[in-house]
């Protein structure tokens, strides 16, 4: 897309189309990444409650893979996630290792 | 032209009246002298249900500024009220009102900024605020107070500009001095500032907006180049919403007032209510045969420069009265500003500059008188003995 020019911009810079930060990659900030071990999963869903962004996908009430395009390796959901049994669900992995 | 009452009221009465009269959706506010008066006054009206306003009462002016941005963006009629220490505390949200565009209306009662500490009139908080993105109206007296906050209104929420507008008065000298003055109806001032019309409300939740995305280097720029493009607006709004309140009051307001200037040689170049006083000293210079005149800014920003240049090119020589410090600076704020508007031109008058009156010092006749005898004496030798100075003062 062209960058718009100053006369085509919306006055006090208001985004006037909902959900628009779909399209804005934040992912790449990260240097932590959650790591998903389905087996320890109980479907509590926290992840997806506590997760501040869009990054837990769900689908008829259960949590899917994670989509790090929008995931900043925050580790909220790491933090959260009960697991089974004492043993996490989630855990935090250091990017590029 | 509508009926009108006579009244004897202080400048902060006055601005607290008009607010009644425009009866906004929200406020949020926070006390501070010489200002508290305003909003105390306006908080009776709130209490009686005088008015509909949801008045909240917070903490400090940081959310003070922070609840009028927030339910301006919401898409209600907002206004406030402020003094010294108290819009400085603001100043981060002063940036964002503008940046957002929301069309906040704000009560400055001029005071001087600590330290030391001092509650009485000087421009410094003014001045200090004077590039944060806000329309300023300044204001002689109570009845300009009341003028401006109501003119503020409609300038503010025009539909090509949306911006937040400032009217300044000075502490203690115009907001706690009675004042004969005249108020229009309830009608008519409702009449002229009309319903408020929204721009992208957040609480349309048919039509969801974000405010306040991250503009990086990509499109910060553009963003400021278009709010430059606004400023350049807002002086055709303002003249248009004065022929408007011309009709309903009688009363005359421009970007700025020129008294006795068109055929003056000297003059001096006041802000609020120091004018008044000078403009007494200029007619007693006048009856001596002295060509003497006054420019008084109104709408200090934006700075109409080129109506100002215009105005003030033909005179031998101006002293430009500043009753706020730009600590540091070359000359005081306001001197700056004229040094700029007439400096297309050639030949040009001779600009003085004189700081007066910080923290409430009296600005009396006799300040004028010895100033315009200085001026007189420039214009016939075109010998200067200092370009800047500090004028009653104790050395
Ligand atoms: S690390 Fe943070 S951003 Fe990423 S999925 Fe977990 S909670 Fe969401
Ligand atoms: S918080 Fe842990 S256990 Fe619960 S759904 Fe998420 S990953 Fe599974």
């Amino acid at each position: 897309m062209k960058p718009r020019g100053w006369k085509e911009l919306n006055p006090g810079a208001v985004i006037t189309e909902a959900g628009s930060a779909r399209k804005f990659k934040t992912g790449s900030w990260r240097s932590f990444k959650p790591v998903w071990i389905e087996e320890n999963c109980i479907q509590c869903m926290m992840c997806w409650i506590y997760c501040p962004d869009m990054a837990i996908t769900a689908k008829d009430g259960k949590r899917g893979e994670f989509n790090y395009y929008f995931c900043k390796g925050c580790g909220i959901c790491a933090l959260e996630c009960p697991g089974k049994k004492g043993k996490k669900a989630i855990v935090m992995e250091e990017e590029g290792q | 032209m509508s009926a009108s009452r006579v009244v004897a009221v202080t400048g902060n009465e006055s601005v607290a009246e008009a607010l009644r009269q425009v009866n906004p959706d929200v406020s949020a506010a926070y006390p501070i002298t010489p200002a508290t008066d305003i909003m105390q006054r306006f908080t009776h009206y709130v209490s009686n249900g005088k008015v509909k306003t949801e008045m909240i009462l917070v903490e400090s002016e940081h959310s003070a500024m922070s609840a009028c941005i927030g339910a301006s963006a919401a898409g209600g009629r907002v206004m406030t009220a402020t003094s010294s220490q108290g819009l400085a505390l603001m100043w981060e949200e002063l940036f964002i009102a503008s940046g957002y565009r929301l069309p906040i209306v704000m009560s400055l009662v001029n005071r001087a900024l600590s330290a030391p500490i001092n509650i009485h009139c000087d421009h410094s908080d003014g001045m200090g605020a004077r590039d944060c993105g806000w329309i300023q109206l300044w204001s002689e007296n109570a009845q300009e107070a009341y003028d401006n906050t109501i003119q503020a209104f409609r300038i503010a929420e025009n539909m090509d500009i949306r911006l937040p507008a400032m009217v300044c008065m000075d502490g203690f000298i115009i907001s706690h001095s009675i004042e004969r003055m005249e108020y229009l109806d309830d009608d008519a001032v409702r009449n002229y500032v009309g319903d408020f019309k929204q721009l992208y409300p957040l609480l349309d939740i048919a039509h969801p907006v974000s405010y306040g995305p991250l503009i990086l280097s990509d499109y910060y720029m553009e963003y400021k180049r278009a709010h430059a493009e606004v400023m350049s607006k807002v002086k055709h709004v303002v003249l248009d919403a004065a022929s408007e309140f011309e009709r309903i009051s009688g009363r005359k307001y421009g970007l700025f007032e020129d008294y006795r200037l068109d055929d003056a040689e000297i003059g001096l170049v006041v802000l609020n209510s120091a004018a008044g006083t000078s403009k007494d000293v200029v007619d007693a210079f006048r009856d001596r045969g002295i060509k003497a005149g006054l420019l008084k800014p109104r709408l200090f920003r934006p700075f109409p420069y080129e109506e100002v240049g215009e105005a003030l090119k033909h005179l031998k020589a101006v002293c430009v009265l500043d009753r706020a410090d730009a600590s540091g600076a070359s000359y005081g704020p306001l001197f700056m500003e004229i040094a700029s508007s007439v400096s297309p031109y050639s030949p040009r008058p001779v600009l003085l500059n004189k700081i007066y009156g910080l923290g409430g010092r009296d600005y009396l006749p006799g300040h004028a008188e010895s100033v315009l005898s200085e001026l007189a004496e420039v214009a016939a030798t075109g010998k200067v003995r200092t370009f800047k100075e500090y004028i009653g003062v104790r050395e």
